[in-house]
C-alpha cells in the first residue's frame, strides 16, 4: 500500500481583495499503517490542507499553485479531474467534523454507502446492499441490516460518524483523511470513534491523516505530529519528541510549555497563546509568528526555513535552529 | 435605526440592475407627469387614420390603434393610471398587512390564531378570481380595482410583519421601553414598527409590480373603466388585429413589462441593500 | 400520514367556511339586490319566477338566517342555479373544469421542466455567462404579462409561422378521427396557451431553484458526495436536486391559486373553453351564482391541492415525517 507524501504544497485564495497565501510550501508524509496528527489553531489551514489533498478545495477562490501530492507514484495535484474522480473515495477517503450534516438528510444511509460501492467496486443492487450491511457491522453498528433503511436524522452523531467511516473505508483506501472527526461528539463517543479508527487502521493498514485540536487525541493516536501556523508547517516530528522537547515557540505555546522544556500535559486541549492569528491578508514579512513570539528578534523578518534539528524532527524557527538573538 | 441609513443608496446603487430599474421607474413617472402637457386633449379621442404603424408618421411615434387613436398618448396617460393603481393597491395591501401582522404578533394568543386563519383564508382565494368577483359585483371603477387588488395582496406582508414583530418583541430595547412604562401603542409605533419595516418595504415594492399585473389583466379582459386610458385595455383591443397590426398589442405590453421589470429589479435591489446578510446570494 | 391528512382536512373546514361567509358578504354588499341585477340583465324576467327566487334565496328572511341557509347549501355542494346555462352552477363549473386542469397541468409541467433545469444550470454555473443569461430571461418572463406573452406567441407561431392554431381546444374535424388523433390535436392547440401561462412560472421556479440549489450546494453532504468520487452532475442531480426541490414543492402549492387566476386570462386569449372563459363570461354578464361558485370552488381546490402538497412533502422530506 502506498503512503501519502505532500511536497511543497501551496494554495492561494484568489479573492476580490487580492491573492491570499492560504497554504505555503506545506510538506507532510504519512506511511501506510501510521498516523500523522495535524494540529494548530483555528484558521491555520488544516482543513485547507486536507481539502487540497482531496482536490476538493472551493474553486474559486482557492487554487493549488505549487507542489505535489504524491500517492505512491501518482501526483494527485496534477491529475485531471476525471481521473481524480476515480481516486476520491477509492484510494483516498475523507471524513468530516460534523457527521450529522455530512450525510444527505433525504437519502437512507444504506443507499449512501451503496453509492460509493457502486461507483468504485462495480457492485450492483443486492451485492452492494450486503456489503453495506457488512460495513455497518464492521464500524460497530448493531442490527446493520435494519439500519440501512434509516435516515440520518434518526441516528445519533456518533452513529452518523460511524456511517461516514463506513463510507470512507468501503473501498479500502490507502489513505484516510479525518478532519476533526470527533470534535462534534460527546466525550465517550469520541473515544469509541478513535478506537474504531485505530482498529480499522490495524486491519487495513491505511495511512491516517488526523486533524485535531485535542492533545489527548494526538497522544492517543499519532505516530507523528505536524504543527501548522498561518498556512505553514512550523514543526514536525515523532509524537514523543514533540511532546518531550517542542522546538518551535508556537508549539510550546500550544502545549502550554515553558521554553525550558516539559509540557503541561497530554490530556488538555491546545493552550491559548496570547495574541491572535494574523489574517492571511496581513501576514507579516518573515516569520508569521513573530508578533506573538517572545523570542522574536531581527532575523525573524526573514522566512525561517524548515530544518531538521534532530533526525526526523524539523522546525521552522531561527531561535530553535540556534540562531542567537544577538546574531543579526 | 431608521430606514434611510446612510450608505443605503450606495449599497442599492452598487446593484446595477436595481439602478436600471430605478431609471425606468423615474422615466415612467416623468412620462406620467408630463402626459397632460404632452397630450392635453383626451387620449381616447380619434386623431388620425387607423392602424398606422409606429414611426410611419412623426405625429404618432408609436402609431395609431384600430380606430385611429394616438398610441403614444394612451401610453402616456395610461402610465398615470398604472402608477396610481399600482401604488395605491400596494399601499392598501401594506396597510392591511402591517396592521394585521403587528396586531397578531403583539397580542398573540387567540388574536394571533384568529388573524392568521383569516390570513390563510385570503391565501387560498385565487387573487384574480377575487378581483374579478369584486369587479363584477361592485363595478370596474378605478377605486374598486385598486382596493380589490390591495385586498388580495396583503397576506405576505402580514406574515412578514408578524415574523419581524415576534423577533423584535423580546429584544432588549423593547423590554427597556416597557420597563420605562411607555404605553404599548407608543412602543409599537415608535420602536418596533420602524425596525420591522425595512423587509416589509421590499415586499411592498414587489406588491406594486404584482398590482400592476393584476390591473392590466382586469383591463385586458375589458372589465376596467372604459373612460380611463390603460395599457392592459389597449393590449386587449389590439388583439383582434394581430394579423395586420400586431404592434397595437405589442407596444403597451412592452410598457407593462418594462414597468413590472423595473419594480422587480428595484425590489431585489432594496432587498440586497436592506438585508446585507443575504447580499452575497 | 392519515392522521395528518385528517388534521389538515379539518383545518381546511374553517377556511372554506370563511370563504363562504366572505362570499355571502359580497352578495350583501352588491348595490341593489342580486335579483334586481339578474332581472335587469334579463336572465329572469317572469315576476312570478323572481318571487320564487326571492324565497329560494331567502331574501325575505333576516340576514343571519340567509347566511346559515347559504352555508348549508354550499356544504351540500349546491352553489345555486345558472339561468344563463340553465344548469346548476356546480354542473356548469364541472363542465369547464377539465379544460382548465389540462391547461394548468401542461403549464406547470412546462414551468417545472424549464424552471428547474434553468435554475439548476444557473446555480451550477453560478456567475458565468450561462447564469447571467438564464437569470436575465427569468426576470424578463417574470415581468411579462401572460396575456401579452400569449398574444405575442400567437403572432409569431400561429400567424407568422403557422405552426399551431390561433385558438380553441381542438379542431372541428378532430372528434371523429380516433383517440390518438384527438389527443394530438388537443396538444397542438395546447402548446401556445401552456407556454404563455407556463413561462411566467418557469421564471419563478428558476429563481427559486437557483437560490435553493446554491444554498444546498454549499452544504456539507455535497462535499461528502464529492469525496466519494461522484462526478459534478451526479452530485448535483442525485444529492443537490432532491433537497433543492423542497422549496419548489411548497411554492407549487402556494401558487396553485395564482396559476388558476392566470389561466383565466390565458384562456380568454386562446378561446380555451375552461373555467377562465366561464368566469369571464359570467363576470361580463353578471351571472353572480356562477361567479361566486367559481370563487368558492377554486378556493376549495386550492386548499385540497395544498393538503396534497403537504402529503407529498412528507414523502420527500424524512425529517418532517419524524415529527
Ligand atoms: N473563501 C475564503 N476567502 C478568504 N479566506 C478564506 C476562505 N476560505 C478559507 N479562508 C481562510 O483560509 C484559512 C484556512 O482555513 P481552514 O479552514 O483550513 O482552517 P482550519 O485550520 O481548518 O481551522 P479550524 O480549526 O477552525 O477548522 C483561514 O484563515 C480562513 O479564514
Ligand atoms: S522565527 Fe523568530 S519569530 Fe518566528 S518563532 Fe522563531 S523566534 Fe519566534
Ligand atoms: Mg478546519
Amino acid at each position: 500500500m502506498a503512503g501519502l507524501d505532500v511536497r511543497g504544497l501551496s494554495v492561494s485564495l484568489f479573492t476580490r481583495g487580492g491573492v491570499l497565501p492560504a497554504l505555503s510550501e506545506v510538506s507532510l508524509s504519512v506511511q501506510p499503517g501510521r498516523t500523522l496528527a495535524l494540529v494548530g489553531e483555528s484558521g491555520c489551514g488544516k482543513s485547507m490542507t486536507a481539502l487540497a489533498i482531496m482536490r476538493l478545495l472551493p474553486e474559486p477562490p482557492a487554487r493549488i499553485i505549487a507542489g505535489k501530492v504524491m500517492l505512491g507514484d501518482t501526483d494527485l495535484a496534477a491529475l485531471p479531474e476525471r481521473r481524480m474522480l476515480g481516486v476520491r473515495g477509492k484510494a483516498v477517503s475523507m471524513i468530516f467534523q460534523d457527521p450529522m450534516s455530512s450525510l444527505n438528510p433525504v437519502v437512507p444511509v444504506g443507499q449512501q454507502i451503496m453509492e460509493v460501492l457502486r461507483r468504485h467496486e462495480n457492485l450492483s443492487g443486492s451485492a452492494a446492499r450486503t456489503r453495506a450491511a457488512e460495513l455497518l457491522t464492521l464500524v460497530g453498528i448493531p442490527d446493520a441490516e435494519a439500519r440501512l433503511d434509516e435516515y440520518p436524522h434518526r441516528l445519533s452523531g456518533g452513529m452518523c460518524q460511524r456511517v461516514m467511516i463506513a463510507i470512507a473505508i468501503a473501498c479500502r483506501p490507502a489513505v484516510l483523511v479525518a478532519d476533526e472527526p470527533t470534535t462534534a461528539l460527546d466525550v465517550t463517543v469520541q473515544a469509541q470513534i478513535l478506537e474504531l479508527l485505530k482498529r480499522l487502521q490495524a486491519e487495513t493498514g491505511m495511512a491516517l491523516l488526523l486533524i485535531t485540536h485535542d492533545l489527548g487525541v494526538v497522544a492517543e493516536m499519532a505516530d507523528e505530529v505536524a504543527v501548522m501556523y498561518a498556512g505553514r508547517v512550523v514543526e514536525q516530528g515523532p509524537v514523543d519528541a514533540i511532546f518531550a522537547a517542542p522546538l518551535h515557540p508556537y508549539t510550546r505555546g500550544l502545549l502550554g510549555a515553558t521554553p525550558s522544556g516539559g509540557t503541561a500535559g497530554r490530556h488538555t486541549r491546545l493552550a491559548d497563546i496570547p495574541g491572535s492569528v494574523p489574517s492571511l491578508a496581513e501576514l507579516p514579512a518573515g516569520c508569521a509568528f513573530a508578533p506573538r513570539c517572545k523570542l522574536a528578534h531581527a532575523a525573524c523578518t526573514a522566512q525561517p526555513p524548515l530544518k531538521a534539528e534532530a533526525p526526523g524532527h524539523l522546525a521552522a524557527c531561527f531561535a530553535a535552529l540556534g540562531v542567537p538573538a544577538h546574531a543579526a | 435605526m431608521a430606514v434611510a441609513t446612510p450608505g443605503l443608496f450606495r449599497r442599492f446603487a452598487r446593484n446595477r440592475a436595481a439602478l436600471l430599474g430605478l431609471v425606468i421607474l423615474v422615466a415612467v413617472i416623468a412620462l406620467a407627469l408630463a402626459a397632460p402637457t404632452l397630450y392635453p386633449r383626451n387620449p381616447l379621442r380619434i386623431v388620425g387614420p387607423a392602424e398606422l404603424w409606429p414611426l410611419q408618421d412623426p405625429r404618432f411615434p408609436l402609431g395609431t390603434d384600430s380606430i385611429g387613436r394616438n398610441i403614444a398618448a394612451i401610453i402616456a396617460h395610461g402610465a398615470r393610471a398604472t402608477l396610481l393603481i399600482g401604488l395605491f393597491a400596494s399601499l392598501t395591501a401594506t396597510l392591511i398587512g402591517v396592521t394585521i401582522g403587528s396586531v397578531a404578533a403583539w397580542f398573540g394568543g387567540w388574536v394571533d390564531e384568529l388573524l392568521m386563519r383569516f390570513t390563510e383564508m385570503f391565501q387560498v382565494v385565487p387573487g384574480l378570481v377575487f378581483v374579478l368577483t369584486i369587479v363584477s359585483i361592485l363595478g370596474g371603477t378605478v377605486q374598486n380595482i385598486t382596493i380589490a387588488v390591495g385586498v388580495v395582496s396583503w397576506t405576505g406582508i402580514a406574515r412578514l410583519t408578524r415574523a419581524e414583530f415576534l423577533t423584535l418583541r423580546d429584544r432588549e430595547f423593547v423590554q427597556a421601553c416597557r420597563a420605562m412604562g411607555m404605553p404599548d401603542w407608543r412602543i409599537v409605533l415608535a420602536e418596533v414598527l420602524p425596525n420591522a419595516l425595512p423587509p416589509v418595504i421590499v415586499l411592498s415594492s414587489l406588491a406594486v409590480a404584482s398590482a400592476i399585473l393584476f390591473e392590466s389583466a382586469v383591463s385586458f379582459l375589458g372589465l376596467g373603466d372604459p373612460q380611463v386610458a390603460s395599457w392592459g385595455r389597449l393590449v386587449g383591443e389590439g388583439r383582434t388585429l394581430i394579423r395586420s397590426s400586431w404592434y397595437i398589442s405589442a407596444v403597451p405590453g412592452v410598457a407593462i413589462m418594462l414597468m413590472v421589470l423595473a419594480l422587480n429589479l428595484i425590489g431585489d435591489g432594496l432587498n440586497d441593500a436592506l438585508n446585507p446578510k443575504l447580499r452575497n446570494r | 400520514m392519515l392522521r395528518l391528512l385528517r388534521r389538515r382536512l379539518l383545518q381546511g373546514v374553517p377556511l372554506i367556511l370563511g370563504v363562504i361567509i366572505m362570499n355571502f358578504l359580497l352578495i350583501q354588499a352588491a348595490p341593489g339586490s342580486f335579483l334586481d341585477v339578474m332581472s335587469a340583465e334579463s336572465q329572469v324576467s317572469d315576476p312570478a319566477m323572481l318571487e320564487q327566487l326571492r324565497v329560494t334565496y331567502g331574501m325575505d328572511q333576516p340576514v343571519w338566517l340567509q347566511l346559515v341557509k347559504y352555508i348549508w347549501s354550499v356544504a351540500r355542494l349546491d352553489f345555486g342555479f345558472s339561468y344563463r346555462q340553465n344548469m346548476p352552477v356546480l354542473d356548469v363549473i364541472l363542465a369547464s373544469l377539465p379544460a382548465t386542469l389540462v391547461l394548468m397541468l401542461a403549464s406547470l409541467l412546462i414551468a417545472l421542466l424549464l424552471g428547474v433545469t434553468a435554475g439548476v444550470v444557473a446555480a451550477v454555473k453560478v456567475n458565468t455567462i450561462w447564469d447571467n443569461l438564464l437569470s436575465f430571461l427569468a426576470v424578463l418572463f417574470f415581468a411579462a404579462p401572460s396575456f401579452w406573452l400569449g398574444i405575442m406567441l400567437t403572432v409569431l407561431f400561429a400567424v407568422k409561422l403557422g405552426w399551431v392554431p390561433v385558438g380553441g381546444m381542438m379542431s372541428i374535424t378532430a372528434s371523429n378521427q380516433g383517440i390518438v388523433a384527438t389527443v394530438l390535436d388537443v396538444l397542438h392547440h395546447l402548446a401556445l396557451p401552456a407556454m404563455a401561462l407556463g413561462l411566467f412560472y418557469a421564471a419563478v421556479y428558476a429563481r427559486v431553484m437557483r437560490a435553493a440549489m446554491l444554498e444546498v450546494l454549499s452544504l456539507d453532504f455535497i462535499r461528502t458526495a464529492r469525496a466519494k468520487g461522484l462526478g459534478r452532475w451526479r452530485v448535483v442531480l442525485a444529492h443537490g436536486l432532491r433537497n433543492a426541490l423542497l422549496p419548489i414543492v411548497t411554492l407549487f402549492g402556494l401558487q396553485f391559486g395564482t396559476v388558476l387566476g392566470g389561466s383565466i386570462v390565458v384562456e380568454t386569449v386562446f378561446s380555451w373553453p375552461g373555467l377562465g372563459s366561464l368566469m369571464l363570461d359570467s363576470v361580463s354578464s353578471r351571472n353572480y351564482p356562477v361567479v361566486l361558485g367559481v370563487l368558492v370552488f377554486s378556493s376549495i381546490v386550492v386548499i385540497l391541492v395544498n393538503i396534497a402538497v403537504d402529503l407529498a412533502y412528507l414523502r420527500l422530506d424524512p425529517r418532517i415525517r419524524a415529527r
